[in-house]
């Protein structure tokens, strides 16, 4: 089997490969969203603490 | 506690409700309201034709049916909550699984009963047959308290909070679709000629296992609620 | 010392360190396994005699099928664990789920839909599982509303496992009578997605995948659990220290 063939999905390309497409895109998404969440909560939740920090002093 | 004092507080409790009710009629036609209104929205929208029309009916006024439902069974722990009575029944030393009964018993007997009621007209300005307009009493007679008692669970988690309505719809329309294909499949049935006993078992079933299940979900979801 | 095994695995701040070691080792299988799945889907499964190459979609929607019941029924389990026995962990887990569920019922909804384009010719049919999966997706999205809709991060954690119990009630009796409706209404169209028997060299790819998107949903289900820790543990000490490392 050659690479174009392989691409061309029998003349199925367009269904085949936005089927595998969109899942890669809503699996990674899956997996950013919580990292960006991490991030922004640690952020946070040590600016709250800094904050706190400062009129305590 | 013995169970006679607890039928008691069962029936005081929609004796209540229901003289509430009385004491505010005009409340009580909104439901009825809606439904003959958005079943008559129908033939507007889609055409006179009589064919037609006869075939979407059963669909049409369990769809009708379950929005007017909806919209009423809101209410069913509003002014309690509002007035602090909620809370009592949680702090009462009755089970609070049945005094939800009897508020939801209530509640269907003061919006569910007249839907009932009025549906025989509905059959009659979308061209069932009679035989099709009976069995449509007897799937409302059945299908409208599944309704209330399901929706009772979605209120009891949405009650305190501002945006609920909104909420709700998403939480138990999902929830009454077997309602709805068993019923308005019996109509259809029935329009048809055929026997609908089976159709008829199937929602009883439901009416049975709701009525066994959704009185405990509905008073756990309440203990959350006004945790 | 059972109990004080389970009790250790329960704190809070234990769960965050266990589960950030574990990601990486569920994470990594999952990305090979997906690798083999691929390669062994796409690449060695001849092409299906009726279908042509169209029916390699079902690698992915069968077992996105799946993992969107799994996950419905997991997330029942554990919001009814967390309502029982108090496991506050258990609640974090059920309310984890749910998006990633949402996901994965949306996936096969929207894969089954390209499916159907050319088997059925057009981009939706009234199928029975396909409106199954549907009213799924619906169940999904009323728990995220109303978890979404309570501010106090407990009340809606317990509000949404008995929202999740309600549903998992529900999904049989939905399921079989969205069959009935089906048989009843049945169009010109027959569903071509169930196949007696399946050809061992597609069958190994379709296992492949089920097993990576497991382990997709465990570590994925473990990040998001972290989050939600993190965001109810945010005023004990060793979330401000870990906060301010970073």
């Amino acid at each position: 089997m050659n690479l174009e063939e392989f691409f061309n999905m029998g003349g199925y390309a367009f269904y085949v490969w936005s089927s595998y497409g969109i899942a890669l895109l809503v699996l990674l998404v899956n997996i950013i969203a919580p990292l960006r969440q991490r991030n922004k909560l640690l952020n946070k939740i040590a600016d709250t603490a800094r904050r706190q920090a400062r009129r305590n002093a | 506690m013995n169970s006679d004092s607890l039928t008691r507080a069962f029936l005081i409790l929609i004796r209540r409700d229901l003289m509430l009710a009385v004491r505010h009629r005009a409340e009580m036609a909104n439901p009825i309201l809606f439904f003959v209104l958005v079943t008559s929205l129908f033939p507007l929208g889609i055409g006179a034709n009589p064919a037609l029309l006869q075939a979407v009916a059963p669909g049409v006024i369990w769809v009708a049916a379950l929005l007017a439902a909806l919209l009423s069974i809101e209410n069913v722990f509003r002014s309690d909550f509002e007035d602090g009575s909620l809370e009592q029944y949680l702090l009462s030393s009755h089970p609070v699984s049945v005094l939800v009964l009897a508020k939801i018993t209530a509640h269907w007997l003061i919006t569910g009963l007249p839907l009932l009621l009025i549906s025989p007209l509905l059959g009659i300005l979308l061209g069932l047959p009679v035989d099709a307009i009976k069995v449509l009493f007897i799937t409302l007679l059945l299908g409208t308290p599944v309704l209330s008692l399901i929706g009772a669970v979605g209120v009891a988690l949405t009650v305190g909070l501002r945006k609920g309505g909104m909420i709700l719809s998403l939480l138990v329309l999902p929830l009454y679709i077997p309602v709805l294909i068993f019923a308005s499949s019996a109509v259809d049935t029935a329009a048809a000629g055929l026997p609908v006993t089976a159709h008829l078992s199937l929602i009883a079933a439901l009416l049975l296992l709701a009525l066994s299940l959704s009185p405990f979900a509905t008073a756990a979801a309440l203990r959350v609620s006004l945790s | 010392m059972f109990n004080n095994f389970f009790h250790r695995m329960a704190s809070p701040k234990h769960f965050y360190g266990l589960a950030g070691i574990l990601i990486p080792w569920l994470a990594v299988p999952c990305l090979l396994l997906t690798l083999a799945g691929l390669y062994y889907g796409l690449v060695k499964a001849p092409p299906d005699y009726q279908q042509g190459d169209s029916y390699r979609i079902m690698f992915i929607h069968v077992p996105a099928a799946w993992m969107s019941l799994f996950i419905y029924i997991v997330m029942a389990g554990a919001g009814a664990i967390g309502l029982i026995w108090r496991i506050k962990l258990a609640e974090v887990v059920a309310i984890s789920s749910a998006p990633i569920g949402a996901s994965f019922t949306f996936l096969a909804l929207i894969t089954g839909s390209i499916w159907g384009k050319p088997m059925w010719g057009t981009w939706w049919v009234w199928d029975a599982r396909l409106t199954s999966e549907l009213i799924l997706l619906f169940l999904y999205l009323g728990v995220i509303a109303l978890n979404n809709a309570i501010d106090d991060k407990r009340t809606a954690a317990r509000a949404v496992a008995i929202l999740a119990l309600v549903g998992v009630i529900n999904i049989p009796i939905i399921h079989y009578s969205v069959e009935w409706w089906n048989t009843l209404h049945q169009g010109p169209t027959v569903t071509k997605f169930d196949k007696p028997s399946i050809h061992l060299s597609m069958l190994i790819p379709l296992l492949l995948m089920a097993v990576a998107f497991k382990l997709y949903y465990a570590f994925v289900v473990l990040m998001r659990a972290r989050c939600e820790v993190l965001e109810r543990e945010r005023n004990s000490g060793w979330v401000k220290e870990l906060a301010e490392k970073t």
